[in-house]
Order: structure tokens, then C-alpha cells, then sequence
């Protein structure tokens, strides 16, 4: 168990080490660095940057050093919670991302509750009644749930939304509390306008549970110990839900690890489209500013929350599955 | 009635010779055929890549061809029947204004009929690049094509959708298949090494596929779209997406190859071929890859709608495929705006071929796996 635990850990660090070379990576890949556009900003606006003084910023940042050496004091510096200036805004980076990285998380884990909570009891009917008029109905719905991208269903519910109801149903408050101080009445506007974006996100992710689940059940129930049960007048509940659905859920609860990135980046596209206050419509309009700290920040960031949410997955697993427990994997 | 008993069980023996001769592709294709789905998907695909290959000859008009006086006019109706006989056509449009909102609007004038052919006359293009003909599928007769035929209506720049679509259809499908062979090759080689050999090698391989599958892709491909230089040409752009794309993808077939390699070197047929002392590059072209081949093949399948919708939706971000290129996401890109969709809804319509063309993939390789695997 503490073996285990110890690898999933030293797996987790090794991925964040990963993620931010990529995103220094990503920093670096267009021509030019920051002090190149930074002079290109201030000639556009009338005022001229000298040879010298070009040199000095370079210097000052540290731009002139070789990669292997920027790489470290950026590291040095995220360590110490510095993540330089969002080149745009003129502000700190952290300043500039702050609460819209928590809606981020916020939002995706509202679509991974929706997936959980619609996928599991859908799954488990499908299973139990196969072949059966609603278990051919949810899997047509899932085949197009899964055919639909994102932002096409976030497209069409904005679209249903204005064109029907006349209402605008993107955003996550209403315009009175946008710039309000966080109170209990903001959390509780928050919470009124999360169902539509957390469908949005969990609909391809619930199609996909969904089948997982159908069919582990499926595999379950044809063995002999569930026979067993109901030879021993078990009620049907109990023998659906006590062993087999325990059985079943093994796999699904290891593919949180793999919905939380995916939600994740769902999130970003989507929040484009519903005009979302989070970290997504930022990391946009930084990569096509080449605001690169700010750009670079973010995807190491929402890399290292999904290794969090993955780690954390792995840890749930761990606690569901006394097999990964004890060791025998 | 008695006839009837004696042909049955013949009808069996038949059709049980049938199968112990049959090759196992013949046995995959009868059990694909079954699944009546993914035959439909078949047929479906075909229709789309008909229409890439061919895209000039199903649209009238030149995609890029644009006229600031006819933008945004409503998809057209054909009218089949004239004076009780079948004689396609479609009115003429009038140039008019709304007298409430003051807007352009464009309304059919009836007193001018446009007979609609197909298989006639337009614009030339070249069959495959070389043989020169003016064939299209639909065509009008008496006016320009890019000024009568409206089908799906036109974007905000006037150029008419149906054909943009056509064109688009070439490219999104397309993108699919350059990004499925590159992550085939990655995910064949990677993973054939990881599962064939083990040990070290394979752990290194198996660390980098997790990490890659814990990152968020879509900031990621945000990252590298956004670092393409803005002066390549469509082309370039157009293999960089690619790349891009198959960078993530080739993880799952490399899980699937890993998979194969290792539940099949345990084969006693594999045991066999080592001790009569075959050449570890015979032993895995020729007793193992053709064992698990429908495998693969099922899996790059089903690898092809998550790369169309990748693309999609970079290009939809407008990091992907750039004007002028035309792709269903660069299509998507005028449904962005949520006011100018409702006033004309019609630029939504690209959106039915994603969905269609994703459907379809995933009916085909979902046939293929069933089909591939004979314990089911």
C-alpha cells in the first residue's frame, strides 16, 4: 500500500516536471521572446526603444542566458510563487488568473459530479435490463452525446437560449454580482448557473461512462456468485448492488483519471463559447497576444490540478479496490 | 414439408463447410455485414470521401468567390415540379429591404423561374487534377450558378455554403486520416517495442503515455497551433495541425499494440515459432501482427472521429486551419457570434456534417471491433 502510494506520488511529481518543461517549451516556441514584443507594443504605441535599452530588459529578465538556464530561474521562481508579469494586463500573472482558476476547477468538477451522478444509475439500468426499449434509447443518446463536440452543444443551447427563450444563459452569475465581493448569495448565483455549463462538459464523458459501465455489469452478472445469491433468496437489490456494482466500479472510478484532463480541456473551449469567466477565453487571447508568461502559467497550472485530480482519483481507487490496497495490482 | 426438414440440416452443413475453409478476413467481413449499424456508417463514409475526392464537381460554385451583396441570404428552396411535370427549378432572388429593421433581405421572384439540371454545365475544374470537364452536379441553366443557386444559403462575406462545405468536407476528412496514419506509425512502433521487448524500455514508454494522457490536450494544442509562424501557407498549416494532432493521439494505439504484443507473446503459437528457431522480425510479421491487424485497424477507426473533432474545434478557436483555408471548423467560426446565428441560422449547418461524419466512424470501428473479435 505504501509502495503504491509512493509511486503514484513520485509518478505525479515526474508528470508536473513534464508539464512544465512542455509549457516552457510553449514559452519559447514562436519566433521572437518577450522583449521583441514588447518593443513591437511600444513602437505601436508612438514611443521608441533603444538598442541599449532592448539589452538591459534582456538582461534584467535574463533573456540573454542560454534555455537550460532561463528554464531554472523560471522554475526558481514559480517555486518561490512568482509567475512573472501577464505581459498585457501590466499586472502579475497570479493577480490576473486568480478566481478564474478556481471557477475552472469549479466548473469541471460540477461536469464530473453531473457524469458520475447521470452515467452510474443509467449504466447500472442498461446492465440489468439489456436489450430493453430504454437501454436502446440511452445508447442512441449516447452514440450522438458522444458525436457532438463541446462547443457545437454549447453553440446550440446558446442558440435555443436566445432564440426561444430570449434569455442569455452563458456567464456563471448574473450582471448584479459579477463585480460583487464573494458572499453566500454569490455562491448561491454561482450555483444557479452551473447546471448548464456542467452539462455541456459531462454529456460526452456521461456517453462514454455509461457504456464502461453497461458493460462491466453485463460481464458481472453472468458469473456464477451472482447465480449463487439469488439461489440463496437474496433480494434482487442486494444482489445487484452489494457485490456485482461493487465489482463494476473498479474501472470506472480509474477512469476519473482520465475525465478530469479531459474535462478539463473541454472547459476551455466550452467557456469560450458561454462566455465563462475562466482561465479559458484567457489562455486564448494570450496565445494569439504571444503573451507568453501568462499562456505558459496557465497550462502548467491546469496541469498540475488534473495531476492533483488524478492522484486523488488513484487514491479513491486505491480505497475502492482492496486488490491495489494490498499490493497485488 | 418434408423437402423442407431434409434441406435445413443440409443448408447447415453447407454453411458450416463455408466457415472452416473461410480465411479469417472473409470471417470478419460476414460478421461486419451482421452489424447492420456499421454498415450504414460504411456507406456513409464512402458518400463523404466521394465527396473529398470529388469536391469540384459537387459544388457549382468557386468557394472563395466573394460578394459583399450577397451575404447572408437564406438557404433556397428547389421547386421539382413545374406546370405538373418534373422540372426542377429554383426563383430568382430580389434584393429588398425589411421595413421594420431596415435590413437587406432577399425574397424569391416569382415571375423568374431558373431551371435547375444536374450533371450539367458550369465552371470548369479537372477530374483528379488532369482531366479537364465543366460537369457539376447541379448546375442552373440561363444564369451564373453564383448568382441563382443558393442551396445552404451564404456567409457573411456572400460566398455560397453549400459549395464551402464541399470543399470543406475535403479537408476535414481528410486532416483526419494524414493525423490517424502518423499516430499509427508512433503508436505501432512505440508500442510494438514496449510490449515485444518489456522491462525497462517499456516502463520509460508506459510513463511517457501517462503523462502525455495527464495533460489537458486542448491547452496544450492551443499552445504549439498559437506558436505556427502566421505566415505559413495553407499547407503548412495544414500538416503542422496534423502533427500537432497525432503528437497526443498515438497514446491510445500504442495502449492497444502494448496490449496485443504482451497477451500474445504468452501464445503457444509464438512458443512454437521461437523453438523452431524463426527470426524475432518473422516471428512478429508474420504469426503476430496478422493476428491482432483487425485489431489495429478497428482501433485507428475509432481514432478518427476524436482527431476530426480536434480539428474542429482548434480551427473553430481559430488556431487550427485559417482562412483562407476551408475546413468545418473554419466554416464554424461565422456560427461564433450567438446574434448573427440567430438572425441566420443556416451557418450552423456545417455542424451536421461533423456530427454526421463522427457518428459514422464511430458505428464503422465499433462493426470492425465486434467483427474483429471472434470470442464475442
Amino acid at each position: 500500500m505504501v509502495t503504491y502510494i509512493v509511486r503514484r506520488l513520485m509518478l505525479a511529481v515526474l508528470t508536473v516536471w513534464a508539464i512544465s518543461v512542455l509549457s516552457f517549451m510553449i514559452i519559447h516556441l514562436p519566433p521572437g521572446d518577450y522583449v521583441t514584443s514588447y518593443i513591437a507594443s511600444m513602437s505601436a504605441s508612438g514611443s521608441a526603444v533603444s538598442e541599449g535599452e532592448a539589452a538591459a530588459l534582456r538582461e534584467q529578465l535574463g533573456l540573454d542566458k542560454p534555455i537550460t538556464v532561463q528554464y531554472a530561474k523560471w522554475m526558481g521562481l514559480i517555486l518561490q510563487g512568482n509567475f512573472g508579469m501577464a505581459m498585457e494586463w501590466g499586472r502579475p500573472v497570479s493577480d490576473v488568473i486568480g478566481d478564474r482558476l478556481t471557477l475552472t476547477m469549479v466548473i469541471s468538477v460540477a461536469a464530473i459530479i453531473f457524469t458520475w451522478g447521470i452515467a452510474l444509475p443509467i449504466g447500472i439500468y442498461s446492465a440489468v435490463y439489456p436489450y430493453s426499449f430504454l437501454d436502446y434509447a440511452f445508447t442512441l443518446i449516447g452514440f450522438i452525446g458522444l458525436a457532438i463536440p463541446g462547443f457545437l452543444l454549447a453553440l446550440v443551447v446558446m442558440y435555443v437560449g436566445f432564440a426561444y427563450f430570449g434569455a442569455n444563459v452563458g456567464g456563471l452569475f448574473s450582471p448584479d454580482f459579477i463585480e460583487a465581493p464573494w458572499s453566500m448569495e454569490k455562491v448561491w448565483d454561482l450555483t444557479k448557473h452551473l447546471p448548464i455549463p456542467a452539462i455541456v462538459l459531462g454529456v460526452a464523458g456521461t456517453a462514454q461512462l455509461i457504456r464502461i459501465m453497461r458493460s462491466n455489469l453485463l460481464d458481472e452478472l453472468r458469473k456464477p456468485y451472482v447465480m449463487t445469491a439469488r439461489a440463496r433468496g437474496l433480494s434482487e437489490y442486494r444482489v445487484i448492488m452489494r457485490y456485482p456494482v461493487r465489482v463494476a466500479l473498479n474501472p470506472f472510478v480509474s477512469t476519473i483519471g482520465y475525465l478530469l484532463p479531459y474535462v478539463v480541456s473541454g472547459s476551455i473551449i466550452v467557456s469560450l463559447v458561454l462566455s465563462l469567466p475562466t482561465v479559458g477565453p484567457l489562455l486564448l487571447k494570450a496565445l494569439i497576444a504571444q503573451d507568453m508568461f501568462l499562456a505558459g502559467t496557465i497550462i502548467l497550472l491546469l496541469g498540475v490540478m488534473t495531476v492533483i485530480g488524478t492522484l486523488i482519483s488513484d487514491l479513491l481507487l486505491m480505497w475502492v479496490d482492496p486488490r491495489i490496497r494490498f499490493g497485488r495490482e | 414439408m418434408a423437402e423442407l426438414t431434409v434441406a435445413a440440416p443440409m443448408a447447415g452443413v453447407v454453411a458450416e463447410d463455408r466457415i472452416a475453409v473461410a480465411t479469417q478476413w472473409q470471417l470478419i467481413w460476414w460478421r461486419f455485414r451482421r452489424h447492420k449499424l456499421a454498415v450504414g456508417g460504411t456507406i456513409v463514409l464512402v458518400a463523404f470521401y466521394l465527396v473529398a475526392l470529388f469536391a469540384d464537381f459537387f459544388a457549382y460554385v468557386d468557394p472563395t468567390e466573394s460578394e459583399a451583396q450577397r451575404s447572408l441570404i437564406a438557404p433556397q428552396a428547389i421547386h421539382w415540379i413545374d406546370d405538373g411535370s418534373f422540372k426542377p427549378f429554383v426563383y430568382g432572388l430580389k434584393g429588398a429591404r425589411d421595413p421594420l429593421t431596415f435590413k437587406r433581405v432577399y425574397v424569391p421572384d416569382t415571375s423568374r423561374k431558373i431551371p435547375v439540371t444536374f450533371f450539367g454545365h458550369g465552371e470548369p475544374w479537372q477530374v483528379l487534377g488532369f482531366i479537364p470537364t465543366d460537369r457539376h452536379l447541379i448546375a442552373v441553366e440561363g444564369a451564373k450558378p453564383s448568382e441563382a443557386l443558393f442551396l445552404l444559403g451564404t456567409d457573411t462575406h456572400g460566398r455560397d455554403l453549400w459549395s464551402r462545405l464541399m470543399y470543406a468536407t475535403r479537408t476535414s476528412m481528410t486532416i483526419g486520416l494524414v493525423s490517424v496514419a502518423l499516430s499509427l506509425v508512433l503508436g505501432v512502433v512505440l508500442g510494438g517495442i514496449s510490449g515485444y521487448f518489456g522491462g525497462a524500455i517499456d516502463s520509460v514508454i508506459q510513463r511517457i503515455i501517462e503523462i502525455l494522457r495527464s495533460i489537458p490536450t486542448i491547452p496544450l494544442w492551443m499552445g504549439l497551433a498559437a506558436a505556427l509562424p502566421a505566415d505559413w501557407s495553407v499547407v503548412q498549416v495544414y500538416f503542422a495541425i496534423t502533427i500537432i494532432i497525432s503528437l497526443i493521439g498515438w497514446t491510445e494505439l500504442a495502449r492497444v499494440v502494448r496490449g496485443r504484443f504482451i497477451s500474445l507473446k504468452q501464445e503457444d503459437f509464438v512458443m512454437a515459432a521461437e523453438l523452431v528457431g524463426c527470426s524475432k522480425t518473422r516471428i512478429i510479421f508474420r504469426h503476430m501482427v496478422p493476428s491482432f491487424i483487425s485489431h489495429i485497424i478497428a482501433a485507428t477507426t475509432l481514432a478518427i472521429p476524436a482527431i476530426i473533432i480536434s480539428e474542429t474545434s482548434l480551427s473553430f478557436l481559430g488556431l487550427g486551419l485559417r482562412p483562407p483555408a476551408i475546413s468545418w471548423g473554419v466554416l464554424l467560426q461565422d456560427a461564433q457570434n450567438i446574434q448573427a446565428l440567430v438572425i441566420s441560422p443556416w451557418l450552423l449547418l456545417p455542424s451536421f456534417a461533423v456530427i454526421i461524419a463522427v457518428l459514422a466512424f464511430n458505428f464503422m470501428g465499433d462493426g470492425i471491433r465486434d467483427a474483429a473479435d471472434p470470442y464475442l
